[in-house]
């Protein structure tokens, strides 16, 4: 019986929706700047796990050029975070989130 | 055989993803993205995207999680962060709700629409062609889509890709003496 039950596109998307929720909880609770860019890498890839799962469902491989794109995007989002986040913690080596509402003027 | 690899790759995500949020080392945090990174690219060979789990072993686990590495050794914030400080009393436990919330939304809507009828998407006679190849199928397609159908938004990416790597140069490089346009906090 459960040797013949066959992972379909809603698994993949009830494992996407997880993982999403992960990432979410994970941006709202954790106060490290580094660790918020991870868990926005864990929404991001389960935003491509879903569109992935699309694409093989639909035939279409416009799901999986999207997720091309997604990760380049992605790639330009961690380097210019970084670079930021390299720029505060220079200045104040425990900055936390909560620590950069003193940016504003 | 499917149904194995799903439920371990997808317990190697969902521990990874945990252990991101619940690590309270930044490296130890690094190297459970790194686990999840690898569970989703066994995923993605699970539905036919080889070429994508490719590129997502080499650019995400490959170079992104070394850039945060690279940053949390540069920096010598590498010490664990005490997550019993806690400014804000009802933040973690808003944060639980929205989080279960928000499973449960999107579980709802998957499993009510499982049985709607899928759109059917024609592609292009290139695209067809190409999948129909026995070797390299999935790569041959997706160049084809990738190269002709968004060409502009591949051109653009390139520009995209310049712009962040000068911006991150001129943000995290040491302003020189006399030049202020990085705004001190004790210079205001």
């Amino acid at each position: 019986m459960i040797a013949v039950a066959h992972p379909t596109t809603t698994w993949y998307l009830l494992l996407s929706a997880l993982l999403f929720a992960i990432g979410v909880v994970g941006v709202l609770v954790r106060r490290n700047p580094l660790v918020l860019f991870m868990c926005i890498e864990l929404m991001l890839n389960a935003v491509n796990l879903s569109f992935v799962a699309f694409a093989k469902r639909m035939g279409d491989i416009g799901g999986e050029s999207t997720v091309f794109f997604v990760m380049v995007v992605a790639a330009a989002e961690v380097v210019v975070g970084l670079g930021i986040v390299v720029a505060i913690l220079r200045r104040k080596p425990n900055a936390t989130t909560d620590d950069l509402s003193e940016l504003k003027g | 055989m499917q149904l194995f690899v799903f439920i371990v790759a997808g317990a190697m995500v969902l521990g990874g993803a945990v252990g991101v949020v619940l690590r309270t080392h930044p490296v130890h945090a690094a190297l459970s993205l790194v686990l999840t990174l690898f569970g989703i690219a066994v995923l993605f060979i699970a539905q036919d995207a080889q070429f994508l789990a490719a590129v997502e072993v080499i650019v995400y686990a490959g170079a992104i999680v070394v850039l945060f590495l690279f940053v949390i050794m540069l920096l010598g914030i590498d010490r664990a962060e005490d997550l019993h400080v806690e400014p804000f009393k009802i933040q973690r436990p808003a944060a639980l709700v929205i989080g279960v919330g928000l499973v449960s939304l999107l579980g709802i809507a998957v499993i009510a629409s499982r049985e709607h009828p899928v759109p059917t998407v024609t592609p292009s006679q290139a695209v067809t062609d190409a999948l129909a190849d026995p070797h390299n199928g999935n790569i041959r397609a997706l160049a084809r889509d990738v190269f002709s159908d968004h060409v502009l938004a591949f051109e653009l990416t390139s520009a995209l890709l310049v712009i962040a790597v000068v911006a991150t140069v001129i943000l995290a490089r040491k302003p020189r003496k006399g030049e202020t346009y990085i705004v001190s906090g004790s210079a205001q």
